[in-house]
């Protein structure tokens, strides 16, 4: 079965990165990123040679209401802004030790996301990666071959943010010509 | 190459340079079936989106079921009955028969062997099939799990049933190793080819079948023992080099169906009578938390990531598929091969198109 990973050593290493203790996850800084990468994986304590999952996660910003403890030792109800980011998260296993999962997490603004890409130690984030681009934008450092992949090349924006509004008709967006493209340049709706 | 193509299983392109008949480049181009399953369970409850999970890898609907069973039930802490475990594990089996077989009628299809040994597999693959029918209601699309347990129990005499199909299932296998495995045209066409080594398939993460066949050896069914595999005693074949052709594809997947058969048996043996649903709430409404739940599908890991934010929607619902990981190798082992190679390298791999475009 799989045992627990000791993550002490890994912040005591790489000062830069941070254990989350709710979610179980370490935060990477994007400077340490690969360096810390290829450390878990060739590491005889961690050997994570496996990296399984990587996926994106939006957040916009959003008010949270938490119960806390106060200095009277009385719960109170506290308000306090989740800020907008955008996570790149990373599950990794050991296929050698069969430990696991281990969450690595990189995180970024919005605006101009951009993480290092951790395709030149783990060859199976290439595609994921590229999938991560292509639905949330993200930008890779380093990332070999960025394209597009499961959208079209001429598809603008990115479905997988959560304040993605679709457009009113798919059936045009494609390919417009004629006189499609030609309402579609004048900015009429078709119905 | 595609994307209609008969050898690419669907919807698929290869964009490939050629050198005479020789590949020199490969890149694989697909998205023509992309929906954004996820975008779509993100915006509907929980256990909407099991009837979704179906559709991703429609020949494992059972297997997609419980890996997204698998990760719900680890967001709350819900208790499953025996008999739904045991269920589980045999539904679970009965279709890596299924996959298994029918990827071997395909793959000896790509090679020519027109019709024969593959409408062999289907006609096999069509008793499992009736018996999720008598199951579930549906042939393919089963539906069949539910966070916490089992939709319903079996019908009166399936067990029976399945029992008698599985003692009859080693001597299809008998007759189909005996007309495939030695032939000499297949040996041709397929040892040396497409070469995967150890040291890539790990790094690429490259799953299930295919990274035993390049000799490791982890199946998640043994390293995380979910569900009850921990009670069934069953051997985990892999390759005893370090480098998988097509061949050693092709023989893991014959050699794994022998022993889903062993575990069969021994579900068989050990169900008994209960409920097959536990008591989970009508309500599924998980606590801020996040779950990375795994599986071995037939085709390798199948997981599912789940973000809960407090409401009865996920805020994040993530697959990650075997088949379209599984490709990232595809070029490696393409280059340097004939055209007509890359078409069986393609369908050892074993992709299932409704799960790489999602």
């Amino acid at each position: 079965m799989s045992q627990p990973i000791d993550h002490e050593a890994i912040i005591q290493r790489f000062s830069g990165s941070e254990w989350d203790d709710k979610f179980c996850a370490l935060i990477v800084p994007l400077s340490e990123a690969t360096a810390l990468a290829k450390w878990l994986r060739d590491d005889n304590d961690f050997l994570l040679d496996y990296c399984s999952n990587v996926t994106g996660i939006d957040y916009l910003d959003r008010e949270i209401k938490e119960k806390v403890e106060n200095e009277e030792g009385k719960m109170e109800t506290v308000t306090r802004i989740d800020p907008s980011r955008i996570e790149v998260v990373y599950h990794l296993y050991s296929m050698e030790k069969h430990t696991g999962p281990f969450t690595i997490k990189q995180l970024t603004e919005r605006n101009n996301p951009e993480v290092q890409s951790l395709t030149p130690i783990w060859r199976s984030c290439e595609l994921q990666e590229r999938e991560i681009f292509d639905l949330f934008g993200v930008n890779f450092i380093a990332h070999p071959d960025q394209r597009r992949i499961l959208m079209w090349d001429e598809f603008e924006g990115h479905p997988m943010r959560k304040d993605y509004v679709e457009p009113f008709d798919y059936e045009w967006e494609p390919t417009p010509h004629d006189e499609i493209l030609d309402k579609h340049q004048r900015g009429k709706v078709i119905v | 190459m595609g994307p209609h193509h008969p050898s690419t299983h669907g919807v698929f392109r290869m964009d490939v340079k050629l050198d005479g008949e020789t590949v020199v480049d490969l890149k694989p181009v697909f998205g023509y079936l992309h929906r954004n399953h996820e975008k779509i369970a993100e915006n509907i409850s929980y256990l909407a989106s099991m009837p979704f999970t179906d559709r991703l890898d429609y020949f494992n609907s059972m297997t997609n079921n419980w890996a997204y069973a698998i990760a719900a039930e680890k967001l709350v802490e819900i208790e499953v009955p025996e008999r739904a475990e045991y269920l589980r594990v045999i539904m679970a089996e009965l279709t890596r028969l299924v996959n298994h077989i029918s990827l071997v009628g395909f793959f000896v299809n790509d090679l020519g062997a027109l019709g024969t040994p593959l409408l062999y597999a289907f006609r096999e693959r069509e008793k499992i099939l009736d018996l999720f029918e008598q199951a579930s209601g549906a042939r393919m699309m089963c539906n069949y799990l539910r966070f916490g347990g089992l939709r319903c129990d079996v019908p009166e005499g399936w067990l029976k049933r399945a029992r008698d199909l599985v003692d009859r299932f080693p001597k299809f296998l008998d007759e189909y190793e005996q007309l495939l495995c030695e032939n000499e045209i297949i040996l041709s066409r397929t040892q040396g080819v497409g070469t995967l080594s150890r040291d890539l398939a790990i790094s690429a993460g490259v799953t299930g079948p295919m990274l035993r066949a390049s000799g490791v050896n982890y199946d998640i069914r043994k390293v995380d023992q979910y569900g009850i595999y921990n009670r069934f005693k069953f051997r985990v074949p892999y390759s005893e080099n370090n480098v998988g052709d097509c061949y050693d594809r092709f023989m893991i997947r014959m050699l794994e169906m022998r022993e889903s058969i062993e575990i069969l048996k021994q579900a068989l043996d050990g169900i008994e009578e209960g409920p097959v649903m536990g008591n989970a709430g009508k309500v599924f409404k998980p606590k801020p938390a996040e779950a990375y739940g795994r599986i071995e599908s037939p085709k390798g890991e199948l997981g599912f990531y789940l973000v809960a934010d407090g409401t009865p929607k996920p805020y994040r619902f993530r697959v990650r598929p075997p088949s379209f990981i599984n490709l990232t190798v595809l070029r490696d082992m393409c280059i340097g091969q004939q055209v007509a190679d890359a078409v069986i390298i393609l369908g050892s791999i074993d992709i299932v198109l409704g799960e790489v475009d999602r």
